[in-house]
């Protein structure tokens, strides 16, 4: 088990009052997975993504990361955790402006101490997965939307990790560009990575071979495993 | 640790704009910082220099009356003040950081005692023995110096420094030419100037006084005749060589307590027999000009105050916005520790670039103010590395509050903020 949510409990408090964001949620998510995770803005879904990526911890409840439970890691532990466990994909890119895409893909690498030419090449490779391996020294300035995330995706990866966590990764862009990612995703789950997805675009959901909703901090599956939607598939089941 | 020192200049050198203004305070400050510490360190250099003369290490020591130098022209010898015997510069000379003694006897003004014709001269008159020229780095410009014969016979021969052969025959040669000394016929057989590289030569505070008002010169005969000349078997001075630079405080301080001791003089007595401590005299000088500029460092040093706390603000901002960046990095893997790093390291490497532009200012200002003024400045070299290596620890100092905020932030909210 890859990754298993028991019972958890989250609130935030604002100002004097605690709200609850997620109630008692539980999750079971196997190696080698592939789950969408979809609901409306305020939901609940960010909070969970902050969760299973080591980002945050429950106020009650466990989250266990490979078996490990977050609550009981430190910040350092949770950083190494972050940087070799966990490989995370945003709706903005998150790419640094200043550095070309083969920095930035390196970046990771520095974090885990690899010397400085271990990193270049990793980068390249990481990169040539992606199709970018053109665009090695071209800043995201330079880079069309679909780009930046293709590069963020060969960061998310270029350490190896087991899950690969993606927060809206085709909200910025347009559908060919969606289309795109998310072949790659496709491509990644083959190859035996572990992902999960929020959006709440039922069209990308669909590439998953889960989905679950979330609503007002409830979790529910949606139907039994499926094989997953090809990107190229009409869509048909959209609910 | 160099990939964040890369970094920072990146960083620095693609906000130009706010760098250089971020460093601005550093930058002054550090500049006004050199810019006085070079201008102190010329005028002591210039003190030091014009008052103890390279080279010499003399120290002179002289009876005073209370706090003032005793004037034979107008008192005559002191009474019950005997000259110093021969056998006393040798045990004078036997002591600690003494090189050499010279005894002399001098009247720094004299006036209607020496005559060349029907004019005056009014410079200073020294008798002399025959170590006095070497002790004080004087060389033969022509004619003679006083031989052994001329002590034992007594003869009426006069020696004048350049100055005063200038003042008094002005356009001849003075060999040969008979000045009119209380009276007495004497020839002059000789011209003597101070070395260059010691001239101008300024052995004591009066000296340097007397330098500046009185360029009659000198005229120096034998200590033989003077008692001749002046009427008196005077008490003489002591010119003291010590060893070295350094030694010249205790070799004055030795040789004064000896002949305290040897004439039972004491601060209880009219009269004791004082050191021109030239060291300590141009210490006091130094400190002088020291403590005004010090008052002025200070004044720049808040100036760095401000400086730095200019480093904090902008460093707060940079934070505030680079938010997303630094979520970002926490949330692919960087520990608290790497983000405070980073931020440390750019303000450090802002700080010490505006030093390093500072010192530079600050010597192009100390040479337009050298220019200008007048003032002599000593650049200083350690005075530029502690300069740079503070501004270094101002932006370690100024960039931690910064720098800690930066590595407490919450990955979530950083990478929530759009």
């Amino acid at each position: 088990m890859i990754l298993e949510l028991k019972d958890v409990y989250k609130e935030y408090t604002r100002g004097k009052m605690a709200v609850p964001v997620l109630k008692d949620i539980s999750l079971q998510v196997e190696d080698g997975s592939y789950i969408a995770i979809m609901g409306p803005s305020g939901s609940g879904k960010t909070t969970l993504m902050n969760l299973v990526g080591c980002l945050d911890v429950p106020t009650s409840g466990q989250v266990l990361i490979d078996g490990v439970d977050i609550s009981t890691q430190n910040d350092d532990q949770m950083a190494k955790l972050r940087n070799t466990f966990i490989g995370f994909v945003f709706q903005h890119f998150h790419l640094l402006q200043e550095m070309d895409a083969l920095e930035n893909v390196a970046l990771p690498l520095l974090y885990a101490g690899v010397p400085a030419k271990e990193r270049r090449a990793r980068a390249e490779e990481a990169l040539k997965k992606v199709g970018l391996e053109d665009r090695l020294r071209f800043k995201p300035s330079q880079l069309s939307g679909g780009q930046c995330q293709r590069v963020a995706i060969a960061r998310a990866m270029v350490t190896g990790p087991r899950l690969l966590l993606a927060d809206e990764p085709t909200g910025a862009l347009d559908t060919a560009s969606g289309e795109q990612v998310m072949e790659i995703f496709s491509q990644l789950n083959e190859q035996g990575m572990t992902i999960v997805m929020i959006t709440h675009e039922p069209s990308i959901a669909a590439c998953a071979k889960q989905i679950y909703h979330i609503r007002d901090g409830e979790i529910r599956m949606d139907g039994q495993e499926r094989p997953g939607r090809q990107p190229d598939e009409k869509i048909e089941e959209v609910e | 640790m160099l990939e964040n020192i890369k970094l920072s200049f990146h960083g620095i050198w693609s906000h130009k704009m706010r760098s250089v203004l971020t460093m601005l305070g550093i930058i002054i400050g550090i500049a006004a910082i050199i810019a006085i510490v070079s201008t102190i360190k010329g005028n002591s250099e210039m003190i030091k220099s014009s008052l103890i003369g390279a080279n010499t290490n003399v120290v002179t020591v002289t009876l005073y009356q209370g706090e003032w130098a005793y004037d034979m022209t107008w008192n005559g010898n002191p009474e019950g003040i005997l000259p110093i015997e021969q056998d006393t510069v040798e045990e004078l000379e036997k002591l600690e950081g003494v090189e050499k003694v010279s005894l002399y006897n001098s009247r720094e003004n004299i006036d209607s005692t020496v005559y060349y014709q029907n004019t005056a001269f009014t410079g200073g008159v020294y008798g002399i023995d025959d170590s006095y020229f070497e002790l004080y780095g004087y060389t033969l410009n022509y004619g003679r110096e006083f031989i052994g014969s001329d002590y034992e016979k007594r003869r009426k021969v006069a020696i004048l420094d350049a100055t005063a052969a200038a003042s008094i025959f002005p356009g001849k040669s003075p060999i040969g030419e008979i000045l009119e000394i209380s009276g007495e016929p004497f020839t002059v057989v000789g011209v003597v100037s101070q070395n260059t590289t010691t001239a101008p030569n300024i052995n004591s505070v009066q000296d340097y006084y007397l330098y500046v008002g009185n360029t009659n010169g000198k005229l120096f005969l034998t200590n033989a005749i003077w008692p001749m000349v002046f009427r008196f078997d005077e008490v003489q001075s002591a010119a003291v060589k010590a060893v070295n630079t350094d030694a010249m405080t205790t070799a004055g301080k030795k040789v004064e307590d000896a002949l305290n001791e040897k004439m039972n003089l004491s601060a209880e007595t009219d009269y004791i027999f004082k050191s021109q401590d030239l060291m300590e005299q141009a210490k006091k000088l130094q400190d002088m000009s020291n403590a005004t500029n010090q008052q002025l460092i200070w004044i720049a040093g808040i100036s760095l105050l401000v400086g730095g706390i200019g480093v904090m603000n902008i460093m707060l901002v940079t934070v505030t916005e680079r938010t997303q960046e630094i979520g970002l990095k926490k949330a692919i893997g960087a520990r608290k520790r790497r983000i405070l790093a980073q931020f440390l390291t750019e303000a450090a490497v802002l700080t010490s670039f505006g030093g390093v532009l500072g010192v530079i200012f600050g010597v192009v200002a100390a040479n337009v103010l050298s220019q200008i003024m007048g003032i002599p400045t000593g650049i200083s070299i350690p005075a530029m590395l502690i300069a740079v290596a503070f501004s270094v620890c101002i932006g370690l100092i100024f960039g931690y509050l910064p720098a800690r905020k930066a590595a407490n932030l919450n990955p979530i909210d950083a990478l929530r903020s759009e």
